[in-house]
């Protein structure tokens, strides 16, 4: 029954399917006719136009770098300009093909070394297309450009080229913010966009040149340009501008910069202020430094690893990546954890013998006054770095509360909002010993946090985060360099939540114990606010270089100079209305108190005083006068 | 009645009187001489758009031997035994595309290869050129004609899921040839015209959606880039710039062999792969193209007549596919080379070097030769 239909449907599907088959052929034939049109206007229509394009190769386009944008202190002092430099570029498909023979000939004109000659071949290898200069030497004299010049019949493709490059006046201030540029690498080539780098060989490297790199560095342009068979530019035929890059007001201030360095004294180390209120980078040191102008065109290997292995370590950013033990620098975060679970108040009183002990384990965790300061409450604890006192609050705060906290301000976490390679230091908790050392978290590692010892690492930078936001009342801004980028002010893709207390109140215990640090009568830095002229909050600390075993003594006299341990101290003032933060941090510096706190008086001296002496009058508490202040003791 | 006439009909004697040797060995004449002759016109081509390159053009010289062993392989088959293995081979590709997408090797910033180290290395995309067609030609083959909706729908469902997965990877060329081979049965099964004509209405929406959902950012380049090529000349803008006053310089005659110098003077990008069509202008002209094109219509003519003269519904749905997806590669690759059509990276068949799609080519030209020489009415030819 149903073969009979299958058969017909069988003849009707053949005739279906020739149709179709006849429509394909009748496509495929427009098409083909279609693409023949095409070639036959591109090849006899357009034969004129596209051969003179293609065998004299007369047309070129060649791109316009974008001139970088500039960078400027908060009064508008230029860090980084750019100065006009020549260079000497050659084009390979200019050079008559041989242009291995022709890099010979420079090096016999100029004569220079082989080993310049092996950085002229990798350089032209870099080069794209045969037709862009390739830049082979920088910064040539003015008796390079005249050897040239006479031997130019020999050196075909062969061009001395005028180009700015990058130049930093004020030299080593500002090696460690703002950083350097440098020649662009096969690496970065590959992130960076061919178009809009096309015309342009160097990038930013490190600091604010590399973090803002994509604002500073601009939109190339191109012209097109006719040139004869021996590459001579005839006419440009057609201009885009290139957009410029835009220029960067940072908020450090050149004569702090200048006054914490001449603070610091030419010793190893660390010094940052901010201005609170904002998270603006007043001033940032980092020393031993260096001259960032060496990087831009290219350092020498020798001078490069004389940097790199000095061992005072001059292209290590200390305050970005120097990764310390906080110390008793820590202890006004530990305090505000204390009081705001509970397990303390400001009148609650720890009795110190000299150390403290661990219920159930004979371990003495010393403090550092051997003899023990007897009854202490919070505030005296502050003043005297009462180490007692704070084994017992952090060992009632317990581990998680205690990184919990100290996260909130700031430690185990990148604080900046526009640095390059910021370290993110270690906030240690029970996870992260369990993960990274598989093992349990022992009671007495929280002791030792409490006194900013043990796993805990932080950098300057973040020192000082954690001191501005006790000056700030818990209020996040995170720390920049940039005021303003071509007028506009620098937006935090990712703000930080502020920390709220449930006592409020309690910020100002703390402060106030800060302050008793610097004017207490028993204050552990007294010294350093002698003749303030306004009231300071400070708190001293010592980073361990290297650890005292159970019952010893630290000795200075039988430790190595680079062992001794590194001076810290944070402070913010006017205590009441804090207008600067400053962190300083001395290698080997030994005494936090001592070494470190007259830095942070100075460098406060600088940026809060006129030229008068006197406390600026906009800088003015709008609460206690300094005399006030001084007969509360 | 049927199966009757079919069995008097694929009687052994009938078919020894009547065949040939080339019959009996299932080679298709006129596509063999028409595929030899492209081949021996590539290398030419090729030796030039390499730079002189001997290595490269042992290399693509050895991928056309595999090619024709596969082609003649795959030819012995017969069309009704490749039927039958035909879904098992579907399901077992979108597994490897699959395979692909979740752990794939990349090459090229695009994840197309299944890579076993040692063993085998390939992209299964390839393998679904053919496959593709062949489920869809084998779908279609058992309903009645022209097909009916849910027909179509399913056939639909069956190319939309490993042109999905291919579009992913991504690799929009491959995905479209994919989406062409499949539709291709669909237009020779009697697709009815209002439908075509309906879903190219429709094609504007989707391609919009397309635009924001599926694209990566270098495949909307090379769109914008080729709507407006001089708005990059220093980017993407290049290829098509550069291609275009190679193929124009080469004029009515062209260069002469080895004198082309948009390709020696290194200015134009992809020369021996995807724009050696740009090459072969240059240097032979207008006139090499048409010979090139004659040669090409003269091989869809051939698939076209084989796909007539199939005696079965599945033969003729495949070998119909298959000739007008090999159309779209020579439209689409002359096409963007010439400022026609936009860039995907689709090579000219049989002379960009590669080896992949050589292989793949030359299969698919197996299975024609396949569906003509076991026909069972040998003498109709």
């Amino acid at each position: 029954m149903s073969q009979p239909i299958r058969l017909k449907d069988h003849e009707k599907d053949a005739r279906l399917v020739r149709n179709r088959v006849v429509v394909g052929a009748g496509i495929v034939i427009v098409l083909i006719c279609v693409l023949v049109a095409r070639l036959y206007f591109l090849q006899v229509i357009q034969y004129d136009y596209h051969s003179t394009l293609s065998e004299n190769n007369r047309v070129h386009v060649q791109p316009i770098p974008p001139s970088r944008g500039l960078i400027f202190d908060r009064n508008g002092v230029v860090i980084a300009d750019n100065r006009p430099s020549f260079n000497l570029s050659m084009t390979r498909e200019r050079s008559g093909g041989d242009w291995a023979k022709i890099l010979d000939t420079i090096v016999e004109v100029l004569e220079l070394t082989p080993d310049d000659r092996i950085i002229f071949e990798k350089r032209m290898k870099q080069g794209r297309r045969p037709f862009e200069p390739v830049p082979i030497l920088f910064e040539l004299t003015e008796e390079q450009i005249a050897r040239i010049a006479v031997n130019q019949f020999r050196l075909p493709g062969v061009e001395v080229v005028a180009q700015l490059i990058r130049h930093y006046p004020q030299g080593a201030h500002f090696a460690h913010s703002v950083g350097y540029m440098g020649r662009i690498n096969e690496k970065e080539l590959k992130t960076l966009d061919p178009v809009n780098y096309s015309g342009t060989h160097h990038m930013g490297k490190t600091g604010i040149e590399r973090f803002y790199e994509p604002d500073l560095h601009g939109q190339v342009g191109y012209e097109e340009v006719e040139t004869n068979a021996r590459g001579r530019v005839l006419r440009v035929l057609k201009r885009t501008d290139p957009v410029p890059g835009k220029d960067i007001v940072l908020s450090l201030d050149i004569q702090l910069q200048e006054a914490a360095e001449i603070a610091l004294g030419g010793r190893r180390g660390a010094v940052v202020a901010l201005d609170p209120a904002t998270g603006e980078v007043l001033a940032m040191v980092s020393q031993p430094s260096f001259d960032p102008n060496l990087f831009v065109t290219g350092i020498s290997f020798k001078a490069y690893s004389e940097l790199r292995d000095s061992v005072d370590r001059p292209l290590f950013n200390r305050i970005l990546r120097g990764l310390y033990p906080p110390g008793s620098t820590i202890k006004p975060a530990v305090a505000i954890a204390g009081l705001d679970t509970g397990v303390v108040t400001a009148s609650t009183r720890v009795f110190d013998p000299g150390y403290y002990m661990l219920p159930n384990y004979d371990h003495k965790y010393r403090n550092w006054n051997r003899t023990g300061d007897g009854w202490v409450d919070l505030d005296t604890a502050i003043m005297r770095s009462n180490d007692t006192y704070f084994y017992d609050l952090a060992h009632k705060v317990g581990i998680d509360r205690l990184s919990a906290y100290l996260n909130k301000f700031g430690i185990g976490q990148k604080v900046s909002l526009d640095m390059f390679e910021e370290s993110p230091g270690l906030m240690p908790s029970r996870d992260w010993k369990r993960i990274t050392r598989r093992q349990a978290w022992f009671p007495g590692e929280t002791l030792i946090l409490g006194i900013g010892q043990g796993y805990m690492q932080a950098t300057p930078l973040q020192l000082a985060q954690a001191t501005a936001l006790v000056a700030n009342k818990g209020k996040w801004n995170r720390p920049h360099l940039a005021r303003t980028i071509e007028g506009q002010k620098p937006v935090d893709p990712d703000p930080v939540p502020d920390i709220v207390l449930r006592d409020p109140s309690d910020w100002a215990k703390v402060n106030h114990g800060m302050q008793q640090v610097m004017h207490g009568a028993r204050g552990t830095a007294r010294k350093a606010s002698i003749g303030a002229q306004y009231r300071i909050a400070g708190k001293s600390g010592t980073a361990q270089v290297v650890a005292i075993r159970q019952g010893e003594k630290y000795d200075r006299s039988k430790v190595q100079e680079r062992h001794r341990d590194h001076a810290l101290f944070v402070g913010f003032a006017p205590a009441d209305n804090p207008k600067i933060v400053v962190a300083v941090m001395i290698e080997n510096g030994e005494s936090g108190s001592g070494v470190a706190a007259p830095v942070v008086r100075q460098v406060m001296d600088a940026w809060l005083l006129g030229p008068d002496g006197r406390l600026k009058p906009e800088y003015a508490s709008n609460t206690l006068p300094p005399e006030t202040a001084a007969r509360e003791e | 009645m049927k199966s009757n006439f079919d069995r008097i009909l694929s009687s052994e004697d009938v078919m020894r009187r009547r065949a040939t040797f080339l019959q009996k060995i299932h080679v298709d004449g006129p596509l063999l001489i028409l595929l030899l002759t492209l081949a021996a016109g590539s290398l030419f081509v090729l030796y030039s758009a390499s730079g002189k390159s001997w290595d490269l053009l042992i290399k693509q010289a050895t991928s056309f031997g595999i090619g024709l062993v596969s082609m003649f392989v795959i030819a012995q088959l017969e069309p009704r035994f490749m039927a039958r293995w035909v879904p098992v081979a579907y399901v077992f590709g979108v597994l490897l595309l699959v395979a692909v997408d979740v752990m794939g090797h990349n090459a090229m910033g695009a994840t197309r290869w299944i890579n076993i180290p040692g063993v085998i290395r390939f992209q299964p995309s390839e393998f679904m050129k053919i496959i593709m067609p062949a489920t869809i030609a084998w779908y279609l083959s058992k309903r009645t004609l022209p097909p009916h909706l849910k027909h179509v729908a399913v056939s639909l469902a069956l190319i939309g899921v490993p042109f999905i997965l291919i579009v992913r990877q991504p690799d929009l060329g491959t995905s479209l040839l994919i989406l062409a081979s499949g539709t291709f049965v669909l237009f020779m099964a009697g697709l009815r015209w209002r439908w075509i004509i309906g879903v190219l209405a429709a094609a504007v929406p989707v391609a919009v959606a397309m635009w924001f959902f599926f694209m990566h950012d270098y495949q909307k380049q090379r769109i914008l880039t080729f709507l407006d090529p001089e708005s990059d000349p220093l980017g993407t803008g290049w290829n098509i710039i550069q291609s275009k006053a190679a193929i124009g310089s080469g004029g009515v005659f062209g260069k002469g062999w080895l004198l082309g110098t948009q390709s020696h003077l290194d200015f134009l990008p992809e020369s021996h792969t995807d724009f050696i069509i740009a090459v072969l202008g240059e240097e032979f002209g207008l006139v090499g193209i048409c010979a090139l094109l004659l040669i090409y219509l003269l091989l869809i003519g051939r698939g076209l007549v084989i796909t007539a003269q199939a005696q079965t519904l599945y033969g003729k749905l495949l070998a119909g596919s298959l000739t007008m997806t090999f159309f779209v590669y020579v439209f689409v690759n002359i096409g963007m080379v010439s400022g026609l059509l936009p860039v995907v990276g689709v090579p000219l068949p049989f002379i960009s070097y590669g080896g992949t799609s050589l292989v793949t080519l030359l299969s698919a030209f197996g299975v024609l030769m396949s569906i003509h020489t076991h026909r069972k009415w040998i003498a109709q030819v």
